[in-house]
């Protein structure tokens, strides 16, 4: 850490413990923030006062304010809150395990039912998905269409009941081995009863291993509603959060934690198929709590070794020396976080627009990852060596074309070029801010 | 049913929620303190106001009620309502009922209740005596076209289709020159489910509006925003970026039939200036109401 940016941290430190003023007035940011982003009052109420009560008396950390050393802790509540990341099925004793899906209309279980199946035969499963939504038009269809483009077969039975469909299922799936059966019910309102009793038909009739309720990550305050009914009356088993790669904060999962208690599992980052993942407690704490710039600058302050590395790197840019190996170095960083796409949003300073120019999505990484990879020692460190048919060999070694080859070595010119600017702009005061390249 | 009576059954449970709860309030609270103040701000939040909005609702409100001197909490419910209903009056639904032919493009996030809501519009033009055109511009989602099918046979309207796959704006297209030589007086255009996040469908969005303003400049455009009842604040993002993408004229406020309350649709209106048109109250055709700022807020909060 450069010397200015130390005093300028010991200025605004110095209270040694955390009055009840300073968390009081932290925590009225905090409360907004979570409001708006979605958690529900009463969570946000409980949660507001919990903290609270601890926070008063911590000590605050040589290098935070108070304010800061709140945020800090308020995090870690969060993160503890949101639960360990637990992206398990329970497997039956004796196949197949039956999962089950339910939720809303419109949040997602059909798409979610097929990248689930996907998911579980990547693992070496055996899936069946069934068709228990016998309502929505096309529904059946839609799931048909979609079991197809994962490979997974689809059971579906015209004119029989969702109860009839999920038994005769299950008997096909013990005729033809499927270890897996998923079932895709219909969507439906949690104070339907009608719909909601055939929910526990289906239950007690196939004995779910599984059962797992989707939500719309976009859900606003009915979210606590909806989880505690379907809850209260299937005994759910954990929650799958969709539409995850939208811009909502996705207060909705802080909710459904505080009311259900029952773990998030899996995240639906996309409409394609395989962009199921699972759950990071810390990125949606993070991301819930949307104060990505008092975190980063919380973190940047902890980390006295990273800010050794960022120390290293800012010397290697004014020597010019910031290598392709470097580049490497940081996007594996990077990687350690998550998303960029949220990453980008996170960071103070880090004007999205601005670079637009460099955008990366994590598969684009993967592959920048492979074309370094490909390089030689020497290619890495200097890069102007790396001619037309060291261009082909690199594409050809990480399965890539040259013009992606091309695109990245362009790419890290502009990230050094970048870099450059913020390391100048850090001497009119804006340093702390950054040390990776996007 | 008559309208009112659907609006009232639609919104019973958002009544039941919110207004008895205000109604409690209010009886309970003998003076305008504080703690009122508080409440009737925890209510509209709990209702998806949003906690920047009900603030600054909350905010006007103290401040009428010192001008006016007022002392009586029922006196705040009266201007509650009052503020909710002229926000949500502001730019109201104008008066397109007669603007013939017309082309509706249908736009919103995945799930929201597109496809149901062109369903029930279409049956409700065809109600009215209307010749209606449905266009199957969502041909990327599985089975979508399927589905928008079903929905043009229970309406008996015509619908336009491609294969799933191909260019929602050639869809468009061809459905724009089928509505000239039928002379059907609607088109509704179905389109994909698109995050408003994602860049490159906000581009084919475009391109499918942009196909609409260049062979059929002689129809009344609507560019009608899908909502979700269940939304929360992201309602408010998806409302401005679909705004700019395609100048959004009206939104559709669906699955009022659950206890979500759709508060957020007030920060929208206030902000973006883009009215509530339609509500959806449930899955069945006929299930569609024109929205009305008046009815709604009085169902929201009278008992
Ligand atoms: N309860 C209720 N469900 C609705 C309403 N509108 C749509 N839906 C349901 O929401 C789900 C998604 O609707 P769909 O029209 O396919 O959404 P799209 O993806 O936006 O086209 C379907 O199951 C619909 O039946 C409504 O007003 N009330
Ligand atoms: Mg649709």
């Amino acid at each position: 850490m450069t010397e200015k940016l130390q005093s300028a941290f010991k200025k605004l430190t110095g209270k040694g413990k955390l009055s009840e003023s300073d968390v009081k007035e932290a925590m009225r940011d905090v409360r907004m923030a979570l409001l708006e982003a979605d958690v529900n009052y009463t969570v946000v109420k409980e949660f507001v006062n919990k903290v609270t009560e601890k926070a008063i008396g911590q000590g605050v950390l040589e290098s935070l304010t108070p304010g800061q050393q709140v945020i800090k802790i308020v995090n870690e509540q969060l993160i503890e809150l949101m639960g360990s990341s637990q992206s398990k099925i329970k497997w039956a004793s004796a196949p197949p395990t039956v999962i089950m899906m339910v939720g809303l209309q419109g949040s997602g279980k059909t798409t979610t039912s097929a990248k689930l199946a996907g998911y579980l035969a990547k693992q070496g499963k055996n899936p069946l998905l069934v068709a228990c939504d016998i309502y929505r038009p096309a529904a059946v269809k839609q799931l048909q269409i979609v079991g197809q483009k994962v490979n997974i077969p689809v059971f579906s039975l015209e004119g029989a009941s969702p109860v009839a469909i999920s038994q005769q299922a299950l008997e096909y799936a013990k005729k033809h081995s499927n270890d897996v059966v998923i079932l895709d019910t219909a969507g439906r309102l949690h104070i339907d009863d009608e719909m909601m009793q055939e929910l526990e038909n289906i239950k007690l009739s196939v004995h779910p291993d599984e059962i797992l309720l989707v939500v719309d990550a976009m859900t606003g305050q009915d979210a606590v509603n909806v989880a505690k009914n379907f809850n209260e009356r299937l005994a759910i088993d954990g929650v799958v959060l969709t539409k995850l790669d939208g811009d909502t904060r996705g207060g909705a999962a802080l909710s459904v934690k505080a009311v259900t208690g029952k773990p998030i599992k899996f995240v639906g980052m996309g409409e394609k198929l395989d962009d199921l993942e699972p759950f990071h407690p810390d990125r949606i704490a993070s991301r819930i709590l949307g104060m990505g710039d008092v975190l980063t600058l919380i973190e940047k302050a902890q980390a006295a070794v990273d800010e050794k590395k960022a120390m290293e790197l800012e010397n290697k840019l004014r020597n010019q020396q910031f290598t392709l190996e470097d580049f490497l170095d940081q996007l594996h960083e990077i990687k350690k976080m998550g998303p960029l796409s949220q990453i980008m949003d996170m960071l103070p300073g880090i004007n999205a627009k601005k670079m637009g120019k460099i955008q990366v999505d994590d598969k684009e990484l993967g592959r920048i990852e492979a074309i370094i990879n490909s390089m030689t020692k020497q290619e890495r460190r200097e890069p102007a060596i790396i001619n037309g048919s060291r261009r082909r060999r690199i594409a050809k070694g990480s399965g890539t074309t040259i013009q992606e080859v091309n695109r990245l070595l362009k790419q890290f010119e502009e990230t050094k070029r970048l870099m450059r600017q913020f390391t100048s702009m850090e001497k009119s005061g804006r340093r702390g801010m950054l040390k990776l390249p996007f | 049913m008559g309208i009112f009576d659907k609006l009232k059954s639609g919104l019973a449970k958002t009544r039941d929620n919110f207004s008895s709860r205000v109604n409690g309030l209010i009886n309970s609270s003998k003076v305008i303190d504080e703690e009122f103040y508080d409440q009737l701000e925890e209510l509209l939040i709990l209702a998806d106001v949003g906690a920047k909005a009900a603030e600054s609702i909350i905010n006007d409100i103290r401040k009428q009620v010192k001008q006016q001197k007022l002392r009586a909490p029922e006196q705040v419910r009266a201007l509650l309502k009052d503020e909710l209903e002229r926000v949500l009056s502001k730019n109201a639904a104008s008066k397109d009922m007669d603007l013939y032919p017309r082309i509706i493009l249908v736009v919103g996030v995945n799930g929201v209740g597109k496809t149901t809501t062109i369903g029930k519009l279409a049956y409700k033009f065809k109600q009215d005596g209307r010749k209606v055109l449905l266009a199957a511009a969502d041909t990327f989602r599985a089975a979508a076209t399927e589905q928008l099918e079903i929905w043009s046979q229970r309406a008996g309207v015509d619908i336009v289709k491609h294969e799933e796959g191909s260019d929602p704006a050639a869809v468009v297209f061809d459905a724009i020159q089928s509505a000239k030589a039928k002379k059907a007086d609607v088109i509704i255009c179905d389109t994909a489910g698109r995050l408003h996040n994602k860049k490159n469908l906000m581009e084919e969005l475009k391109k499918v509006n942009r196909v609409v303003e260049r062979e059929y400049p002689e129809a009344y455009k609507e560019v009608l925003l899908v909502l979700d009842a269940t939304t929360g604040q992201n309602a408010i993002s998806q409302a401005r970026v679909f705004k700019e993408a395609v100048d959004i004229n009206s939104i559709a406020l669906t699955k009022l039939d659950g206890t979500a309350k759709g508060g957020v649709v007030i920060a929208i209106a206030d902000e973006l200036s883009v009215p509530v048109k339609y509500i959806g109250v449930g899955e069945g055709i006929d299930d569609l109401q024109d929205f009305e700022p008046k009815n709604f807020v009085s169902a929201l909060l009278q008992g």
